[in-house]
């Protein structure tokens, strides 16, 4: 079947020629031959349109990677390796550390993550495990789906207004610096805007366990809890893992709404309430205007670091789940 | 043993309130964020507010036409480049499932879709914008095309896999091209899935900001000019919600609802068809 | 149909990503855009200084009343404004600090005139609620609060200029820009003039490494952060200022004066002989009631028009407006508390305006 599929085309040219040859070649017998080849030319343009599609997205991301890279070269060169954890970020004395993006971005990401785990497990237990259907079910359905749909930008303005203030007075009862905006606010904004990444993966994966082996631990008299322990977690773990993977992905590379509520400062952060940075809102305040080649590569090096380091994270999640899939 | 199976009972209730609590807790922010662009956006919103362009610096009033407009340019060029793409591409993924290419092609889809929105910002710079020598909304739209294709493809592969073989077998036994099985068959008993995989791809493109950033630019008066600078949504609502003018807010904070309210509304549109197809995105 | 539609879809994004590879060549302008400038193109496109944004987008408005040409002008910071002249990406740049060496060499050679269109003067914005009356600040205590030195409101040092004046015991905030600034340029010119400390720690430039605070986009964002933070205080032109019905510091000048930014005193400072070049400092004035912190704002523009696919009719276009705002324009300024270009910089600016060519042959007569 899969070989009829693939070149019917093939075949039935080799079937055309058998069928002309049989017959006497009148007027009518022409036209529907060339009506015939005609056919077969479109056919075979159709093909090729597909193959040069599914071509295209691969040169799209060779491009873009290989964009990335020439344009990183000269800092490459000027800065080499050591750029990456350079502390200082001084365009004006022409120097260029990334170690404060890094660690910016580390930060937020790593804090969302550990703001976002529980809410979103919770939700994927609930939707995998205690109500996979019902109102409770569909309504909290809903609302992650809601959660992913609105518009970074958005989620950085309602920061802006709402967030910032309140985590100002938190500031001030804490005696740190009241500024409001900074690393802590930005981890708060990105941990709702990832909870539906590792949520909706989480309950796939629960989904996915075999219920003979939820039913023989009920059976032997375990509780709910004890069945989520010991034979969910565990049989999850990698997929769970993978969800959160590509939390991390999104929280990494996510860049208004950081950008609007993390402060904007190239000083290494203090603690997790100072303004920062992180390699998307750098790139975003100082791309369009980085005047010096030096600058501009620069830049566009800790772009090249967010795509690597993001693609690398994409992909092991993405095969955590194929395997977990496969089996 | 009756206190120990209390305990282990008292246990599992414990542990199920908790994760109730926590996953109810996920409806807080999202109301939040909802109420309060409702409230803020719905006062704002008036007739001048859809026909007007922004007023000059400091002085009230005006609207943002021009951003609506732009946005709706832009993000529909961005569609009218994807979606041909996106759907023929998914018709090869699916067609052939163990070429070379195919597998090469995959995998450039996934990384196509993890890959930061500013990054393809800073690539759509240097392919068109730098060397055509002006910001335009065309390079906007092919930013955010390209952010559009990977979920696209992969919609239009699910879906097409869903098919059943013998669909296809029937077109070509009679006698039907390749093309005209794909094109009148197999696309049409598919299409579903596929325009709410695109429903989806334009719900998440049109509140993106990044990239347009540093290609489409903006731009104070109502332009359709796809070759210049034009204004959009998301940049608006970037713009004028870091400025300090009270004015400027309110048009941001009208911007964000009707945003919302164009991206919510494709979001409920896909799920009412994913529904109904019963596909997982 | 569908098929053709297709085929010419396919070969669009094979020409994108053929276009990528020769992402670098400047010259490369496609004939889509040829056409478009050749019928009637009735834009320009400009970028740069925040600084000038609220004064420029009302100039520009009127402008578009009596002669219809649109122009877009983009507050993307001065930064942003040179680097998107030198890759031609717009029909001018703004910037409120002239181009220093390095972004000149940049341009391969081609001259860059700058053209001074307005003076303005940079404001020190507070966030202070239970203050009513205005603070006196000093250049020592500007650069010791930028410095991150001195770090609550009620410092012995600030009390020490505002007796009478009840400081509360809350921490500075500190706001910068977060983009390179011309604004940033004209205020750490200014603290490295007035302070050892900040010329050898942090030094002058559009946008240096702040040793304090958090930074925020354009004077907007500047201005909006300030506003929505109790404690604040950072610098933005003028108009923000008043604009927003922010409170700001009277500066002490050279002179010993405590000066509150108005036209007046912005005028006072900018009364000067303009060189040549027009590029020139106003930075901590001699004047006696000049305002200390303020600076000329240049537009820049190539000084051979004739570059990429440029039309003699578009070049003609841009000059005669710019013409219009060194002349008739001023007269917006002092209403959006900018001040007027005092005579001998309008015909400093007038003469720079006069040696732009196209093709070698003067544009205006």
């Amino acid at each position: 079947m899969e070989t009829t599929v693939n070149n019917p085309g093939a075949t039935r040219r080799d079937k055309l020629r058998v069928t002309s040859s049989l017959q006497t070649p009148d007027k009518v017998n022409v036209r529907r031959l060339r009506r015939s080849y005609r056919q077969i030319r479109t056919e075979n343009a159709f093909r090729k349109t597909l193959i040069i599609m599914a071509l295209a997205i691969f040169v799209l991301v060779v491009g873009i990677m290989i964009t990335l890279i020439v344009q990183s070269i000269p800092s490459m060169k000027l800065l080499g390796v050591k750029y990456l954890w350079g502390k200082v970020w001084d365009p004006v004395q022409d120097i260029y550390g990334a170690y404060p993006f890094l660690l910016g971005t580390l930060l937020t990401s790593f804090l969302a993550l550990i703001i976002s785990v529980p809410f979103s497990f919770a939700v994927a237990i609930v939707l995998g495990e205690y109500y996979p259907r019902g109102w409770f079910s569909n309504l909290l359905k809903n609302v992650v789906e809601l959660i992913a749909a609105i518009p970074s930008v958005i989620y950085g303005f309602w920061g802006l207004f709402v967030l910032v203030p309140i985590v100002r007075n938190f500031e001030l009862k804490i005696g740190v610096q009241p500024m409001g905006v900074g690393i802590f606010t930005s981890s708060v904004i990105l941990s709702i805007m990832v909870i539906p990444y590792a949520a909706s993966m989480g309950r796939e994966m629960i989904r996915m366990v075999p219920s003979p082996l939820k039913e023989g631990a009920y059976s032997l008299g375990a509780t709910r809890w004890e069945v989520i322990r010991s034979i969910i977690m565990p049989y999850t773990k990698s997929g769970l893992f993978a969800g959160v993977l590509l939390s991390l992905g999104r929280a990494l590379g996510e860049t208004m709404a950081v950008t609007m509520v993390i402060g904007n400062t190239s000083l290494i952060p203090k603690n997790i309430f100072s303004p920062g940075n992180t390699m998307a809102s750098v790139i975003a305040n100082e791309f369009t205007e980085a005047a010096s080649p030096v600058y501009l590569s620069a830049l566009i090096e800790l772009g090249l670091v967010l795509f690597l380091v993001t693609v690398v994270i994409n992909m092991i999640g993405k095969r955590i789940i194929k395997r977990f899939t496969n089996e | 043993m009756g206190p120990r199976i209390k305990l282990r009972i008292g246990k599992s209730t414990v542990f199920k309130t908790l994760v109730i609590l926590f996953a109810s807790a996920c409806v807080i922010p999202l109301l939040a964020i909802l109420g309060y662009i409702i409230k803020e956006g719905i006062t704002k919103i008036n007739w001048s507010f859809f026909v007007n362009v922004p007023k000059p610096v400091g002085e009230a009033g005006g609207g943002i036409a021009n951003a609506l407009v732009g946005s709706f340019i832009i993000v529909g060029v961005a569609a009218i480049m994807a979606i041909p793409v996106g759907i023929l591409s998914g018709i090869y993924l699916s067609e052939n499932k163990t070429s070379k290419l195919a597998y090469w092609s995959r995998l450039s889809v996934d990384i196509l879709q993890g890959v930061p929105s500013i990054v393809i910002g800073i690539v759509v710079y240097f392919w068109i914008v730098k060397p055509i020598g002006s910001f335009s909304a065309i390079s906007g739209s092919v930013a955010l095309a390209i952010m559009m294709l990977p979920i696209i493809v992969r919609s239009t592969e699910e879906t097409l896999k869903l098919l059943p073989d013998t669909l296809k077998e029937a077109a070509l036994a009679l006698g039907m091209p390749y093309h005209r099985m794909i094109l009148k068959v197999i696309l049409p008993c598919g299409i579903g899935g596929i325009l709410s995989g695109v429903m989806l791809s334009v719900a998440r493109i049109a509140g993106e900001t990044a990239p347009l950033l540093f290609t489409a630019f903006g731009n104070p008066y109502l332009s359709t000019n796809i070759t210049k600078p034009m204004h959009s949504l998301p940049l608006l609502i970037f713009n004028y919600a870091t400025s300090p003018y009270d004015d400027w807010h309110n048009l941001a904070w009208g911007a964000s609802l009707i945003l919302l309210l164009w991206v919510l509304l494709l979001n409920i549109i896909t799920k009412l068809t994913t529904r109904k197809w019963n596909i997982q995105l | 149909m569908k098929l053709l539609k297709n085929i010419t879809i396919a070969g669009l994004v094979v020409a994108i990503c053929g276009a990528m590879t020769l992402q670098s060549c400047n010259g490369g302008g496609s004939a889509a855009t040829n056409d478009s400038t050749k019928t009637e193109d009735n834009t320009i496109l400009g970028a740069g200084s925040s600084f000038d944004n609220p004064l420029f987008s009302k100039m520009f408005a009127e402008y578009n009343k009596t002669t219809g040409l649109k122009v877009n002008y983009q507050s993307v910071g001065s930064g942003a404004g040179i680097l998107q002249l030198t890759n031609k990406t717009v029909d001018f740049g703004a910037s409120d600090a002239p181009m220093n060496a390095k972004q000149d060499s940049a341009t391969n050679g081609t001259a860059v005139l700058h053209i001074p269109v307005t003076a303005g003067a940079v404001v020190l914005t507070y966030n202070l609620a239970d203050v009513k009356d205005t603070l006196k600040i000093t250049p020592n205590v500007l650069a010791e609060i930028f410095l991150g030195t001195i770090k609550k409101w009620n410092d012995a040092k600030i009390a020490a200029d505002n007796k009478g004046v009840k400081l509360p015991n809350i921490e500075i905030v500190v706001v910068h820009r977060s983009d390179g600034s011309g604004t940033s340029n004209i205020f750490t010119t200014y603290l490295s003039k007035v302070s050892k400390d900040w010329e050898t720690k942090v030094g002058k430039g559009s946008a240096v490494n702040w040793p304090a605070g958090q930074g925020g986009k354009g004077n907007e964002g500047v201005a909006g952060i300030v506003k929505q933070t109790p404690g604040a205080i950072g610098y933005v032109e003028l108009a923000y200022a008043v604009q927003n019905n922010m409170a700001f510091a009277k500066m002490q000048n050279k002179a010993g004066n405590f000066i509150v930014p108005s036209v007046a005193t912005t005028s006072a400072s900018a009364n000067v002989q303009l060189p040549a070049d027009s590029k020139i400092s106003l930075t901590n004035t001699d004047a006696a009631d000049g305002y200390p912190i303020s600076g000329f704002s240049w537009v820049l523009i190539y000084k051979e028009q004739k570059y990429g696919d440029r039309s003699i009719d578009k070049a003609t276009k841009m000059l005669k407006l710019l013409q219009w705002v060194i002349h008739d324009g001023q007269q917006y300024s002092s209403a959006l508390n900018y001040a007027p270009l005092p005579d001998a910089a309008v015909k400093v600016a007038d003469d720079i305006l006069k040696s732009a060519t196209y093709d070698g042959k003067p544009v205006l007569q």
